[in-house]
Protein backbone atom coordinates (compact mmCIF):
# COMPACT_ATOMS: atom_id res chain seq x y z
CA UNK A 1 0.00 0.00 0.00
CA UNK A 2 0.85 3.17 -0.76
CA UNK A 3 2.40 5.55 1.88
CA UNK A 4 0.32 8.89 3.03
CA UNK A 5 3.81 10.38 1.49
CA UNK A 6 5.90 9.68 -1.45
CA UNK A 7 9.31 10.39 -2.48
CA UNK A 8 10.36 9.69 -5.61
CA UNK A 9 14.32 11.11 -6.63
CA UNK A 10 13.65 14.23 -5.25
CA UNK A 11 16.64 16.70 -6.20
CA UNK A 12 16.97 20.27 -5.61
CA UNK A 13 19.89 22.71 -7.18
CA UNK A 14 19.94 26.11 -6.22
CA UNK A 15 20.52 28.83 -8.82
CA UNK A 16 24.27 29.33 -6.57
CA UNK A 17 24.76 25.59 -7.90
CA UNK A 18 24.80 24.37 -4.53
CA UNK A 19 23.09 20.93 -4.73
CA UNK A 20 20.77 21.09 -1.47
CA UNK A 21 19.07 17.45 -2.23
CA UNK A 22 20.20 14.70 -4.30
CA UNK A 23 17.98 12.01 -5.45
CA UNK A 24 16.07 11.68 -2.19
CA UNK A 25 13.41 8.69 -1.99
CA UNK A 26 11.24 8.18 1.07
CA UNK A 27 7.81 6.29 1.63
CA UNK A 28 5.84 7.55 5.05
CA UNK A 29 3.15 5.64 6.50
CA UNK A 30 0.04 7.18 7.69
CA UNK A 31 -0.03 7.58 11.40
CA UNK A 32 3.58 7.40 11.78
CA UNK A 33 6.30 9.67 13.20
CA UNK A 34 9.40 9.94 11.56
CA UNK A 35 12.30 11.60 12.88
CA UNK A 36 14.81 13.49 9.77
CA UNK A 37 18.05 13.66 11.59
CA UNK A 38 21.08 16.10 9.91
CA UNK A 39 23.76 18.64 10.57
CA UNK A 40 23.13 22.00 9.77
CA UNK A 41 22.83 22.56 5.69
CA UNK A 42 22.45 18.60 5.07
CA UNK A 43 19.26 19.30 3.30
CA UNK A 44 16.21 18.46 5.69
CA UNK A 45 14.79 21.81 5.67
CA UNK A 46 14.81 21.99 2.41
CA UNK A 47 13.43 18.58 1.92
CA UNK A 48 10.34 19.78 3.85
CA UNK A 49 9.79 23.05 1.71
CA UNK A 50 9.37 21.44 -1.17
CA UNK A 51 7.04 18.88 -0.05
CA UNK A 52 4.96 22.12 1.99
CA UNK A 53 5.77 24.73 -1.45
CA UNK A 54 7.76 26.60 -0.35
CA UNK A 55 10.91 25.53 -2.69
CA UNK A 56 10.73 23.97 -6.32
CA UNK A 57 12.42 21.27 -6.67
CA UNK A 58 14.37 20.34 -9.57
CA UNK A 59 14.04 16.76 -10.34
CA UNK A 60 12.12 14.30 -9.24
CA UNK A 61 8.06 14.01 -7.04
CA UNK A 62 6.24 13.66 -4.15
CA UNK A 63 2.71 12.65 -3.64
CA UNK A 64 0.45 13.43 -0.51
CA UNK A 65 -2.62 11.47 0.06
CA UNK A 66 -2.11 10.37 -3.56
CA UNK A 67 -2.13 14.12 -4.67
CA UNK A 68 0.93 15.71 -6.95
CA UNK A 69 2.42 18.48 -4.73
CA UNK A 70 3.16 19.97 -8.77
CA UNK A 71 -0.13 18.90 -10.69
CA UNK A 72 -2.84 18.76 -7.78
CA UNK A 73 -1.30 20.96 -5.32
CA UNK A 74 -4.63 22.67 -3.99
CA UNK A 75 -5.47 18.77 -2.67
CA UNK A 76 -1.84 17.67 -1.35
CA UNK A 77 -1.48 20.87 0.79
CA UNK A 78 -5.11 20.84 2.23
CA UNK A 79 -3.56 17.76 3.97
CA UNK A 80 -0.61 19.43 5.45
CA UNK A 81 0.24 21.25 8.17
CA UNK A 82 3.32 22.89 9.00
CA UNK A 83 4.94 24.70 11.81
CA UNK A 84 7.90 26.46 10.86
CA UNK A 85 11.34 26.64 12.49
CA UNK A 86 11.27 30.26 13.10
CA UNK A 87 8.55 32.05 15.37
CA UNK A 88 6.74 33.91 12.39
CA UNK A 89 3.54 35.96 14.33
CA UNK A 90 1.37 39.07 13.53
CA UNK A 91 2.01 40.71 16.59
CA UNK A 92 -1.29 42.68 16.87
CA UNK A 93 -3.59 39.72 16.20
CA UNK A 94 -5.14 38.00 19.07
CA UNK A 95 -4.85 33.63 19.30
CA UNK A 96 -7.99 32.75 17.83
CA UNK A 97 -7.98 35.38 15.34
CA UNK A 98 -5.00 34.19 14.44
CA UNK A 99 -5.80 30.32 14.14
CA UNK A 100 -9.18 31.17 12.46
CA UNK A 101 -7.24 33.08 9.65
CA UNK A 102 -5.08 29.68 8.91
CA UNK A 103 -8.04 28.01 9.13
CA UNK A 104 -9.72 30.32 6.58
CA UNK A 105 -6.63 30.36 4.11
CA UNK A 106 -7.08 26.55 3.78
CA UNK A 107 -10.69 27.06 1.96
CA UNK A 108 -12.28 25.47 5.73
CA UNK A 109 -15.57 27.21 7.38
CA UNK A 110 -15.60 28.83 10.22
CA UNK A 111 -15.57 26.02 13.28
CA UNK A 112 -14.91 27.89 16.44
CA UNK A 113 -16.02 24.21 18.47
CA UNK A 114 -12.66 22.31 16.60
CA UNK A 115 -10.47 25.56 17.04
CA UNK A 116 -11.78 25.43 21.20
CA UNK A 117 -10.63 21.71 21.18
CA UNK A 118 -7.17 22.59 19.56
CA UNK A 119 -6.26 25.47 21.83
CA UNK A 120 -7.18 23.71 24.64
CA UNK A 121 -5.53 20.57 23.98
CA UNK A 122 -2.59 23.06 23.76
CA UNK A 123 -3.35 24.87 26.64
CA UNK A 124 -4.24 27.76 25.09
CA UNK A 125 -7.66 28.57 25.77
CA UNK A 126 -7.27 30.84 28.48
CA UNK A 127 -4.91 32.96 26.32
CA UNK A 128 -7.03 33.20 23.01
CA UNK A 129 -8.31 36.88 23.35
CA UNK A 130 -4.37 37.82 24.05
CA UNK A 131 -2.20 39.28 21.45
CA UNK A 132 0.32 37.28 20.06
CA UNK A 133 3.03 39.58 21.12
CA UNK A 134 2.17 39.32 24.98
CA UNK A 135 2.83 35.39 24.63
CA UNK A 136 5.89 33.81 26.25
CA UNK A 137 8.03 31.86 23.59
CA UNK A 138 6.88 28.39 24.33
CA UNK A 139 3.32 29.94 24.03
CA UNK A 140 4.23 31.22 20.35
CA UNK A 141 4.95 28.10 19.46
CA UNK A 142 1.99 26.48 20.49
CA UNK A 143 0.43 28.55 18.67
CA UNK A 144 2.32 27.66 15.74
CA UNK A 145 1.18 24.18 16.30
CA UNK A 146 -2.82 25.58 16.67
CA UNK A 147 -2.44 27.08 13.19
CA UNK A 148 -0.83 24.37 11.51
CA UNK A 149 -3.81 22.03 12.90
CA UNK A 150 -6.55 24.32 12.61
CA UNK A 151 -7.73 22.65 9.43
CA UNK A 152 -7.36 19.40 10.39
CA UNK A 153 -4.04 18.15 8.67
CA UNK A 154 -3.81 14.48 8.25
CA UNK A 155 -0.02 15.53 7.88
CA UNK A 156 1.93 17.61 10.33
CA UNK A 157 5.59 19.09 9.43
CA UNK A 158 7.47 19.77 12.63
CA UNK A 159 10.39 21.95 11.65
CA UNK A 160 13.06 22.15 14.53
CA UNK A 161 9.81 22.37 16.93
CA UNK A 162 11.99 22.89 19.92
CA UNK A 163 15.11 24.95 18.85
CA UNK A 164 16.11 26.99 21.70
CA UNK A 165 13.49 26.17 24.09
CA UNK A 166 14.30 24.63 27.39
CA UNK A 167 14.23 21.81 29.07
CA UNK A 168 10.75 21.74 30.29
CA UNK A 169 9.20 23.10 27.76
CA UNK A 170 10.75 20.49 25.32
CA UNK A 171 9.43 17.79 27.50
CA UNK A 172 5.83 19.69 27.34
CA UNK A 173 6.38 19.67 23.19
CA UNK A 174 6.71 16.02 23.36
CA UNK A 175 3.37 15.71 25.19
CA UNK A 176 1.79 17.48 22.46
CA UNK A 177 3.35 15.53 19.86
CA UNK A 178 2.43 12.18 21.41
CA UNK A 179 -1.18 13.28 22.00
CA UNK A 180 -1.03 14.35 17.87
CA UNK A 181 -0.01 10.73 17.35
CA UNK A 182 -2.74 9.35 19.10
CA UNK A 183 -4.81 11.56 17.40
CA UNK A 184 -3.25 9.81 14.12
CA UNK A 185 -1.85 12.53 12.97
CA UNK A 186 1.22 11.46 10.75
CA UNK A 187 4.21 13.27 11.59
CA UNK A 188 7.43 14.73 10.35
CA UNK A 189 10.27 16.53 12.46
CA UNK A 190 13.40 17.59 11.80
CA UNK A 191 15.22 18.12 15.17
CA UNK A 192 19.21 18.61 16.42
CA UNK A 193 18.19 17.09 19.40
CA UNK A 194 18.60 13.03 18.76
CA UNK A 195 17.17 12.56 22.49
CA UNK A 196 13.73 14.07 20.74
CA UNK A 197 14.28 11.70 17.76
CA UNK A 198 15.01 8.06 20.18
CA UNK A 199 12.20 9.72 22.33
CA UNK A 200 9.55 10.44 19.88
CA UNK A 201 9.98 8.63 16.13
CA UNK A 202 8.95 5.27 15.04
CA UNK A 203 11.58 5.98 12.34
CA UNK A 204 14.65 7.77 11.77
CA UNK A 205 16.10 9.42 8.75
CA UNK A 206 19.42 10.57 8.49
CA UNK A 207 20.34 13.32 5.93
CA UNK A 208 23.92 14.16 4.99
CA UNK A 209 24.52 16.59 2.45
CA UNK A 210 21.60 16.21 0.49
CA UNK A 211 21.18 12.46 0.37
CA UNK A 212 19.55 10.07 2.53
CA UNK A 213 21.57 8.00 4.41
CA UNK A 214 19.48 6.01 5.78
CA UNK A 215 16.25 5.15 7.27
CA UNK A 216 15.17 2.52 10.08
CA UNK A 217 13.26 1.90 12.61
CA UNK A 218 14.61 3.58 16.06
CA UNK A 219 14.64 0.44 17.90
CA UNK A 220 16.43 -1.55 15.34
CA UNK A 221 18.76 1.55 14.56
CA UNK A 222 19.54 1.68 18.23
CA UNK A 223 20.49 -2.33 18.22
CA UNK A 224 21.80 -2.28 15.17
CA UNK A 225 24.72 0.60 15.54
CA UNK A 226 24.58 0.92 19.19
CA UNK A 227 27.96 0.99 21.08
CA UNK A 228 27.76 -0.73 24.72
CA UNK A 229 29.65 0.13 27.13
CA UNK A 230 30.40 -2.26 30.21
CA UNK A 231 31.17 -1.04 33.60
CA UNK A 232 32.95 -3.25 36.16
CA UNK A 233 33.29 -2.32 39.91
CA UNK A 234 35.99 -3.68 41.72
CA UNK A 235 36.00 -4.76 44.93
CA UNK A 236 39.40 -3.18 45.92
CA UNK A 237 40.91 -0.15 44.05
CA UNK A 238 43.49 -0.79 41.05
CA UNK A 239 46.07 1.28 40.58
CA UNK A 240 46.94 0.89 36.78
CA UNK A 241 45.66 -1.72 34.39
CA UNK A 242 47.33 -5.50 34.51
CA UNK A 243 49.82 -5.70 31.73
CA UNK A 244 47.40 -9.16 30.40
CA UNK A 245 44.52 -6.49 29.68
CA UNK A 246 46.34 -3.83 28.08
CA UNK A 247 45.78 -2.98 24.83
CA UNK A 248 42.16 -3.28 24.85
CA UNK A 249 41.10 0.06 24.92
CA UNK A 250 39.81 -0.26 28.89
CA UNK A 251 39.88 2.89 30.95
CA UNK A 252 40.23 2.78 34.88
CA UNK A 253 38.48 5.35 37.23
CA UNK A 254 40.06 8.14 38.79
CA UNK A 255 39.53 6.36 42.41
CA UNK A 256 40.71 3.00 40.60
CA UNK A 257 37.46 1.46 41.12
CA UNK A 258 36.04 0.69 38.03
CA UNK A 259 37.00 -0.34 34.57
CA UNK A 260 35.39 0.29 31.51
CA UNK A 261 35.39 -1.18 28.67
CA UNK A 262 33.30 -0.21 25.16
CA UNK A 263 32.29 -3.24 22.93
CA UNK A 264 30.52 -3.42 19.56
CA UNK A 265 26.71 -5.30 19.58
CA UNK A 266 27.33 -5.79 16.14
CA UNK A 267 30.82 -7.76 16.52
CA UNK A 268 30.54 -11.67 16.26
CA UNK A 269 33.28 -11.29 19.69
CA UNK A 270 32.43 -9.07 21.97
CA UNK A 271 35.31 -9.59 23.91
CA UNK A 272 33.27 -10.02 27.36
CA UNK A 273 34.17 -13.40 28.32
CA UNK A 274 37.81 -13.15 27.56
CA UNK A 275 37.70 -10.13 29.99
CA UNK A 276 36.12 -11.27 32.81
CA UNK A 277 38.32 -14.60 32.67
CA UNK A 278 41.89 -12.60 32.41
CA UNK A 279 40.43 -9.93 35.38
CA UNK A 280 39.79 -13.45 37.30
CA UNK A 281 43.20 -14.27 36.38
CA UNK A 282 45.25 -11.78 37.31
CA UNK A 283 43.41 -11.77 41.00
CA UNK A 284 40.99 -8.74 40.48
CA UNK A 285 37.87 -9.32 41.98
CA UNK A 286 34.86 -8.24 40.24
CA UNK A 287 31.52 -6.42 42.97
CA UNK A 288 29.27 -5.48 39.84
CA UNK A 289 28.95 -4.99 36.46
CA UNK A 290 26.15 -3.02 34.49
CA UNK A 291 25.98 -2.19 30.03
CA UNK A 292 25.05 1.18 28.84
CA UNK A 293 23.71 1.66 25.98
CA UNK A 294 25.34 4.24 23.42
CA UNK A 295 22.39 7.01 22.63
CA UNK A 296 21.51 8.14 18.97
CA UNK A 297 23.95 11.07 19.14
CA UNK A 298 26.96 8.93 18.97
CA UNK A 299 25.45 6.22 16.87
CA UNK A 300 24.47 9.25 14.27
CA UNK A 301 28.02 10.45 14.46
CA UNK A 302 29.56 7.55 14.00
CA UNK A 303 26.61 6.92 10.87
CA UNK A 304 27.41 10.31 9.33
CA UNK A 305 31.21 9.98 9.28
CA UNK A 306 30.75 5.85 7.77
CA UNK A 307 28.89 7.93 4.82
CA UNK A 308 31.70 10.32 4.37
CA UNK A 309 34.44 7.69 4.33
CA UNK A 310 32.73 5.96 1.97
CA UNK A 311 31.66 8.73 -0.27
CA UNK A 312 35.82 9.99 -0.21
CA UNK A 313 37.03 6.67 -0.72
CA UNK B 1 -13.17 21.73 -5.49
CA UNK B 2 -13.72 24.67 -6.76
CA UNK B 3 -10.79 26.38 -8.70
CA UNK B 4 -10.39 29.72 -6.78
CA UNK B 5 -10.24 29.17 -3.15
CA UNK B 6 -13.08 31.81 -2.19
CA UNK B 7 -12.87 30.82 1.66
CA UNK B 8 -9.23 31.49 1.62
CA UNK B 9 -9.75 34.97 -0.25
CA UNK B 10 -12.09 36.29 2.07
CA UNK B 11 -9.88 35.47 4.65
CA UNK B 12 -7.27 37.44 3.43
CA UNK B 13 -9.96 40.16 2.75
CA UNK B 14 -11.29 40.25 6.24
CA UNK B 15 -7.70 40.25 8.12
CA UNK B 16 -6.89 42.79 5.86
CA UNK B 17 -9.97 44.93 7.07
CA UNK B 18 -9.58 44.26 10.46
CA UNK B 19 -6.31 45.58 10.58
CA UNK B 20 -8.04 48.87 9.12
CA UNK B 21 -10.83 48.55 11.48
CA UNK B 22 -8.25 48.36 14.30
CA UNK B 23 -6.84 52.00 13.50
CA UNK B 24 -10.13 53.12 12.06
CA UNK B 25 -9.07 56.74 13.96
CA UNK B 26 -6.03 57.16 12.25
CA UNK B 27 -7.19 55.63 8.52
CA UNK B 28 -10.01 57.67 8.33
CA UNK B 29 -8.97 61.09 10.59
CA UNK B 30 -5.77 61.17 8.76
CA UNK B 31 -6.66 61.73 5.29
CA UNK B 32 -9.86 63.67 6.40
CA UNK B 33 -7.87 66.10 8.43
CA UNK B 34 -5.65 66.60 5.33
CA UNK B 35 -8.07 66.91 3.31
CA UNK B 36 -9.75 70.39 4.96
CA UNK B 37 -5.92 71.43 4.84
CA UNK B 38 -6.06 71.25 1.32
CA UNK B 39 -9.25 72.62 0.69
CA UNK B 40 -8.02 75.70 3.70
CA UNK B 41 -4.87 76.51 1.68
CA UNK B 42 -5.79 75.59 -2.09
CA UNK B 43 -10.08 76.79 -1.54
CA UNK B 44 -9.96 79.48 0.34
CA UNK B 45 -6.37 81.03 -0.14
CA UNK B 46 -5.92 80.31 -4.26
CA UNK B 47 -9.15 79.90 -4.61
CA UNK B 48 -9.43 83.50 -3.99
CA UNK B 49 -7.88 84.13 -6.83
CA UNK B 50 -9.16 81.96 -9.48
CA UNK B 51 -12.51 82.27 -9.55
CA UNK B 52 -13.50 79.18 -11.49
CA UNK B 53 -12.22 77.13 -14.47
CA UNK B 54 -14.46 76.17 -17.10
CA UNK B 55 -17.00 78.01 -15.47
CA UNK B 56 -17.05 75.50 -12.23
CA UNK B 57 -15.66 77.25 -9.05
CA UNK B 58 -12.52 76.75 -8.31
CA UNK B 59 -13.24 74.97 -4.48
CA UNK B 60 -15.62 72.73 -6.79
CA UNK B 61 -12.95 72.03 -9.23
CA UNK B 62 -10.52 70.37 -6.85
CA UNK B 63 -12.58 67.73 -5.06
CA UNK B 64 -12.21 65.29 -7.72
CA UNK B 65 -8.61 65.93 -7.96
CA UNK B 66 -8.32 65.25 -4.19
CA UNK B 67 -10.20 62.38 -4.09
CA UNK B 68 -7.72 61.01 -6.80
CA UNK B 69 -4.80 62.25 -4.83
CA UNK B 70 -6.11 60.17 -1.41
CA UNK B 71 -7.12 57.38 -3.63
CA UNK B 72 -3.86 56.89 -5.28
CA UNK B 73 -2.23 57.27 -2.15
CA UNK B 74 -3.63 54.89 -0.09
CA UNK B 75 -4.28 52.39 -2.47
CA UNK B 76 -0.75 52.62 -3.19
CA UNK B 77 0.46 52.15 0.55
CA UNK B 78 -2.59 50.07 2.22
CA UNK B 79 -1.79 47.48 -0.84
CA UNK B 80 1.89 47.90 -0.60
CA UNK B 81 2.44 47.15 3.11
CA UNK B 82 -0.29 44.84 3.10
CA UNK B 83 1.83 42.53 1.63
CA UNK B 84 5.39 43.87 2.57
CA UNK B 85 4.23 43.34 6.31
CA UNK B 86 3.76 38.82 6.15
CA UNK B 87 6.95 38.92 4.15
CA UNK B 88 9.32 41.43 7.14
CA UNK B 89 7.09 38.94 10.03
CA UNK B 90 8.01 35.89 8.29
CA UNK B 91 4.47 35.12 7.82
CA UNK B 92 4.28 34.78 4.20
CA UNK B 93 5.08 31.09 4.68
CA UNK B 94 1.32 31.15 5.08
CA UNK B 95 0.20 31.70 2.42
CA UNK B 96 2.93 29.94 0.13
CA UNK B 97 2.32 26.50 2.26
CA UNK B 98 -1.94 26.66 1.94
CA UNK B 99 -3.78 25.74 -1.28
CA UNK B 100 -4.45 29.57 -2.28
CA UNK B 101 -2.68 30.74 -5.67
CA UNK B 102 -1.54 34.23 -6.64
CA UNK B 103 -5.46 34.98 -7.86
CA UNK B 104 -6.88 34.65 -4.58
CA UNK B 105 -3.64 36.34 -2.45
CA UNK B 106 -4.01 39.12 -5.33
CA UNK B 107 -7.79 39.10 -5.08
CA UNK B 108 -7.49 39.20 -1.11
CA UNK B 109 -4.80 41.93 -0.21
CA UNK B 110 -5.59 44.27 -3.76
CA UNK B 111 -9.11 44.15 -3.19
CA UNK B 112 -8.83 45.30 0.85
CA UNK B 113 -6.26 47.81 -0.45
CA UNK B 114 -9.20 48.96 -3.15
CA UNK B 115 -11.84 49.05 -0.21
CA UNK B 116 -10.54 50.85 1.90
CA UNK B 117 -9.32 53.46 -0.37
CA UNK B 118 -12.41 53.81 -1.96
CA UNK B 119 -14.13 54.06 1.73
CA UNK B 120 -11.74 56.85 2.37
CA UNK B 121 -12.55 58.93 -1.43
CA UNK B 122 -16.32 58.84 -0.12
CA UNK B 123 -15.53 60.13 3.24
CA UNK B 124 -13.68 63.22 1.94
CA UNK B 125 -16.16 63.67 -0.79
CA UNK B 126 -18.71 64.08 2.24
CA UNK B 127 -16.36 66.15 3.59
CA UNK B 128 -16.08 68.52 0.75
CA UNK B 129 -19.79 68.74 0.91
CA UNK B 130 -19.30 70.94 3.94
CA UNK B 131 -16.99 72.96 1.83
CA UNK B 132 -18.22 73.56 -1.04
CA UNK B 133 -21.00 73.14 -3.49
CA UNK B 134 -20.11 69.70 -5.19
CA UNK B 135 -22.71 68.68 -7.84
CA UNK B 136 -21.97 65.00 -9.86
CA UNK B 137 -22.92 64.91 -13.40
CA UNK B 138 -22.31 61.02 -13.97
CA UNK B 139 -22.43 59.05 -11.05
CA UNK B 140 -22.04 55.59 -11.91
CA UNK B 141 -19.16 56.96 -13.93
CA UNK B 142 -17.89 58.44 -10.79
CA UNK B 143 -17.72 55.01 -9.13
CA UNK B 144 -16.83 53.57 -12.03
CA UNK B 145 -13.67 55.37 -12.38
CA UNK B 146 -13.31 55.44 -8.53
CA UNK B 147 -13.39 51.57 -8.72
CA UNK B 148 -10.86 51.41 -11.24
CA UNK B 149 -8.42 53.44 -10.52
CA UNK B 150 -8.23 52.03 -6.88
CA UNK B 151 -7.89 48.45 -8.34
CA UNK B 152 -5.44 50.12 -10.64
CA UNK B 153 -3.33 51.50 -8.32
CA UNK B 154 -3.88 48.87 -5.60
CA UNK B 155 -2.10 46.41 -7.72
CA UNK B 156 0.84 48.71 -8.63
CA UNK B 157 1.05 48.79 -4.76
CA UNK B 158 1.29 45.01 -4.64
CA UNK B 159 3.93 44.79 -6.78
CA UNK B 160 5.84 47.28 -5.05
CA UNK B 161 5.02 45.42 -1.44
CA UNK B 162 6.50 42.11 -3.76
CA UNK B 163 9.02 44.07 -4.37
CA UNK B 164 10.70 45.90 -1.19
CA UNK B 165 13.36 44.89 0.83
CA UNK B 166 13.06 47.22 3.42
CA UNK B 167 10.34 49.77 4.55
CA UNK B 168 13.03 52.47 2.79
CA UNK B 169 11.52 51.03 -0.05
CA UNK B 170 8.79 50.78 0.62
CA UNK B 171 8.43 54.53 1.00
CA UNK B 172 10.38 55.95 -1.68
CA UNK B 173 8.24 54.48 -4.63
CA UNK B 174 4.51 56.37 -3.49
CA UNK B 175 6.70 59.11 -1.67
CA UNK B 176 8.83 59.81 -5.46
CA UNK B 177 6.57 58.50 -8.50
CA UNK B 178 3.17 58.65 -7.18
CA UNK B 179 3.00 61.96 -5.69
CA UNK B 180 4.76 64.05 -7.71
CA UNK B 181 2.50 62.46 -10.69
CA UNK B 182 -0.74 63.58 -8.98
CA UNK B 183 0.34 66.89 -8.30
CA UNK B 184 1.64 67.45 -11.66
CA UNK B 185 -1.44 65.35 -12.97
CA UNK B 186 -4.11 68.62 -12.64
CA UNK B 187 -5.20 67.54 -9.05
CA UNK B 188 -5.65 71.20 -8.78
CA UNK B 189 -5.66 72.54 -12.29
CA UNK B 190 -6.82 72.30 -15.70
CA UNK B 191 -4.22 70.66 -18.18
CA UNK B 192 -5.91 73.64 -20.45
CA UNK B 193 -4.24 75.99 -18.22
CA UNK B 194 -0.88 75.79 -19.35
CA UNK B 195 1.33 76.91 -21.77
CA UNK B 196 0.76 74.60 -25.03
CA UNK B 197 4.61 73.34 -24.18
CA UNK B 198 3.71 71.85 -20.96
CA UNK B 199 0.03 71.02 -21.79
CA UNK B 200 1.97 68.48 -24.43
CA UNK B 201 4.24 67.40 -21.68
CA UNK B 202 1.64 67.20 -19.05
CA UNK B 203 -0.42 64.65 -21.25
CA UNK B 204 2.82 62.32 -20.94
CA UNK B 205 1.57 61.80 -17.04
CA UNK B 206 -0.83 58.60 -16.72
CA UNK B 207 -1.97 59.84 -13.78
CA UNK B 208 -3.62 63.12 -15.77
CA UNK B 209 -5.49 60.54 -17.70
CA UNK B 210 -7.31 59.10 -14.65
CA UNK B 211 -7.63 62.65 -12.82
CA UNK B 212 -9.25 63.93 -16.23
CA UNK B 213 -12.23 60.79 -16.75
CA UNK B 214 -12.57 61.35 -13.00
CA UNK B 215 -13.35 65.20 -13.03
CA UNK B 216 -15.48 64.33 -16.27
CA UNK B 217 -17.61 62.46 -14.29
CA UNK B 218 -18.05 65.49 -12.06
CA UNK B 219 -18.29 68.20 -14.11
CA UNK B 220 -18.75 66.61 -17.69
CA UNK B 221 -15.15 68.43 -18.50
CA UNK B 222 -12.06 67.17 -19.72
CA UNK B 223 -8.29 67.59 -20.57
CA UNK B 224 -8.49 64.26 -22.78
CA UNK B 225 -11.28 62.44 -24.51
CA UNK B 226 -13.26 60.17 -21.33
CA UNK B 227 -12.25 56.65 -23.93
CA UNK B 228 -8.71 57.71 -23.77
CA UNK B 229 -9.18 57.75 -20.10
CA UNK B 230 -10.87 54.14 -19.32
CA UNK B 231 -8.33 52.67 -22.06
CA UNK B 232 -5.58 53.97 -19.96
CA UNK B 233 -6.73 52.80 -16.54
CA UNK B 234 -7.56 49.14 -18.14
CA UNK B 235 -4.20 49.16 -19.21
CA UNK B 236 -2.74 49.61 -16.27
CA UNK B 237 -5.14 47.03 -14.60
CA UNK B 238 -4.06 44.50 -17.33
CA UNK B 239 -0.21 45.04 -17.20
CA UNK B 240 -0.27 44.99 -13.30
CA UNK B 241 -2.20 41.37 -13.58
CA UNK B 242 0.63 40.23 -15.75
CA UNK B 243 3.36 41.18 -13.72
CA UNK B 244 1.89 39.78 -10.28
CA UNK B 245 1.55 36.71 -12.02
CA UNK B 246 5.15 36.48 -13.52
CA UNK B 247 6.38 37.59 -9.95
CA UNK B 248 3.96 34.52 -8.27
CA UNK B 249 4.84 31.58 -11.32
CA UNK B 250 8.52 32.71 -10.59
CA UNK B 251 8.68 33.31 -7.17
CA UNK B 252 11.09 36.79 -7.57
CA UNK B 253 11.17 38.44 -4.10
CA UNK B 254 8.61 35.61 -2.54
CA UNK B 255 10.51 31.96 -2.82
CA UNK B 256 13.50 33.30 -2.50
Amino acid sequence: MAGIIEIENLSKQYGSGTKALSDVSLSIEEGEIIALLGPNGAGKTTLISIICGLVVPTGGSVRVGGHDIATDWRAARRLIGLVPQEIALEPFETVMNSVRFTRGLYGEGRDDAWIEQVLRSLALWGKRDAATKELSGGMKRRVLIAKALSHKPKVLFLDEPTAGVDVALRREMWQVVEQLRRDGVTIILTTHYLEEAEEMADRVGVIDRGRLVLVKPTAELMGEFGRKTLTIELDAPLTRIPDRLDGRGLRLAADGRALAYDYDTRAERTGIARLLGDLAAEGVTVRDVSTRQSNLEEIFMTLVSETRQEVTA
Amino acid sequence: MSAINWPGVWAIFHHEMMRFFRTIMQSLLSPVVSTVLYFVVFGAAIGGRIQSVDGVPYGAFIVPGLMMLTVLQQSVSNASFGIYFPKFSGTIYEYLVSPVGWIEVTAGFVGAAAAKAILIALVILLTSFGFVGVQIAHPFWMLGFLFLTALAFSLLGFIIGLWAKSFEQLQIVPMMVITPLVFLGGAFYSASMLPPFWEGVAKLNPVLYLISGFRWSFFGLADVPVGVSLFAVMLMIGVCFGIIRWIFATGWRLRE
